[in-house]
């Protein structure tokens, strides 16, 4: 789980993970101090997901083939 | 003429049409390069006695001269007949109406701008050049375009094209994938200039959709096309680093979104790693593209729109999940303390039983003891003497000369002593 959480999460990961957390939460043998601890971790997927979706804007860029074959972008605009 | 001559350039393989038992003719002479032979005598011109008689192929070279020069490329209208799809690759067949009929070839390398090849019966207009073929001294008509009435031939291509397909389960309703409802890198295969990345681009600002989009150009019309959608789909597939791809152009005449009805360039869409989006042209437009994607767009800005979410939406999503969360732990924490609530009571109330049933037993244990007690003896009238320890005082030889005691009676108790005692009786 940490090693999970300190990767960036995409928008769509979190929104799983947060379903994943109130499911757990739903059942029935989730003791309190885990139950806690999950509400905290989606707490702060709500917090960062909220922050990104703030500052992110949508970028268009250009598809560039390298001479090796593998493949770069460029700023289109 | 001589330039016109140099100028023409009939495949090689043209004489390969007729077999071995025409032998090749001689290379063909030309009328003003003739030398007169030395017997034409009294002749002024080529052809003017038996003596100065020309050769066939000088005759038949010279009409094609004639012939061609006579006539720009032109369209003629009349009906198919007697297709040939050699297997050198040119078409031949005739054009004919109730009264004449023409010999028509259509090179190989004139074919792809012609949807399909006609069928018998169709009627076409075509657009070609009149010439004489020497070797046969016919007049043939060299076309390189071809539009048969209806739109036959486009709409012929179409059905091959789609029965291909569909054979080979492409067109099938449950290859559909569904589209990524979050789709972060988005490849765009259109021209970097046309007018459907444009309204692509502008749906995704407006909706402030947190997109990347990544344009992979191609040419979206005309003959380079269907190669270079090919390519650009093949560079997606080898890079694959987008989550869907739409291949869009905007509006246009049938012709100019003919490349989106190309079988490579089908095929190439359905062969997408990733889910894929046609939009190609308005809605009334439905390409063959349209039916290999997994889903189909009106417009590009349709496609942009479909593929995205906006910002709103997201943050609604966001929303929604906050809802959730809350209402989850909510509800965890009222279970736990309606569970210590049931406790509670539970507790209380086996304390309850508890009591209660111990006061029963004492009670009845006390009524036995009651019974046994020696205060209901005494109530009785008897009565019992107590040392000064509070010990019952039960035999005779208990007691001293002087020693008091205490007489506990029924209702109370009387300080006594002990008065010297008789002398046992003799």
């Amino acid at each position: 789980m940490a090693a999970k959480r300190a990767r960036t999460l995409t928008f769509e990961e979190r929104l799983a993970r947060l379903e994943q957390i109130a499911s757990e939460l739903d059942a029935e043998s989730v003791d309190l101090a885990k139950a806690l601890s999950l509400f905290e971790e989606g707490i702060e997927h709500l917090r960062t997901a909220a922050a990104e979706l703030a500052t992110a804007e949508a970028t268009v860029q250009r598809l560039v083939e390298r001479a090796d074959g593998t493949f770069g972008v460029t700023d289109a605009e | 003429m001589t330039a016109r001559r140099g100028a023409r350039s009939e495949p090689a393989s043209e004489l390969e049409l007729f077999p071995a038992a025409e032998p090749p003719l001689p290379p063909p002479q030309r009328l003003v390069e003739e030398p007169l032979p030395s017997y034409v005598g009294s002749a002024t011109y080529p052809g003017e006695t038996a003596e100065a008689a020309i050769a066939v192929s000088t005759l038949t070279e010279t009409a094609r001269d004639i012939l061609e020069g006579a006539f720009i490329p032109i369209w003629v209208r009349g009906e198919i007949t007697d297709f040939k799809a050699h297997r050198n690759g040119h078409w031949y067949f005739g054009l004919r109406d109730s009264r004449a009929q023409i010999r028509c070839v259509v090179w190989n390398r004139d074919q792809r701008r012609i949807p399909a090849p006609p069928d018998d019966g169709m009627l076409v207009a075509a657009f070609g050049r009149l010439t004489v073929y020497p070797a046969r001294g016919e007049m043939q008509f060299t076309i390189v375009r071809l539009e048969a009435e209806g739109d036959g031939l486009r709409r012929k291509a179409l059905e091959v094209t789609r029965a291909r397909l569909a054979a080979d389960g492409l067109l099938a309703p449950e290859r559909k994938r569904a589209l990524p409802r979050f789709a972060r890198v988005i490849a765009v295969v259109t021209s970097p200039d046309g007018a459907a990345l444009h309204d692509i681009i502008a749906v995704i600002r407006r909706r402030r959709a947190q997109v990347r989009l990544v344009v992979v150009p191609a040419a979206v019309q005309g003959d380079a096309a269907p190669n270079e959608l090919c390519y650009a789909l093949d560079q997606i597939n080898r890079w694959r680093g987008a989550d869907l791809v739409i291949v869009s152009r905007g509006g246009g005449s049938r012709e100019d979104m003919w490349a989106f009805n190309n079988e490579r360039v089908a095929r190439a869409v359905a062969a997408c790693y990733a889910p894929t989006i046609s939009a190609v042209g308005h809605e009334v437009d439905l390409s063959i593209c349209d039916l290999v994607a997994d889903y189909r767009a009106p417009t590009p800005s349709a496609a942009a729109e479909a593929a995205t979410l906006s910002k709103t939406e997201l943050e609604s999503e966001l929303r929604r999940a906050a809802h959730r969360l809350q209402a989850s732990i909510a509800a965890k924490f009222s279970a736990d303390y309606d569970h210590l609530r049931h406790a509670a009571r539970d507790l209380v109330s086996a304390a309850v039983r508890q009591t209660s049933t111990r006061r029963a037993s004492l009670e009845r244990v006390s009524g036995r003891l009651h019974a046994l007690s020696p205060l209901a003896t005494m109530a009785r009238g008897y009565s019992v003497a107590r040392g000064a320890d509070g010990r019952a005082l039960t035999t005779a030889a208990q007691f001293s000369e002087d020693m008091p005691f205490d007489l506990v009676l029924r209702d109370g108790t009387i300080p006594a002593k002990a008065w010297p005692r008789n002398e046992p009786a003799p």
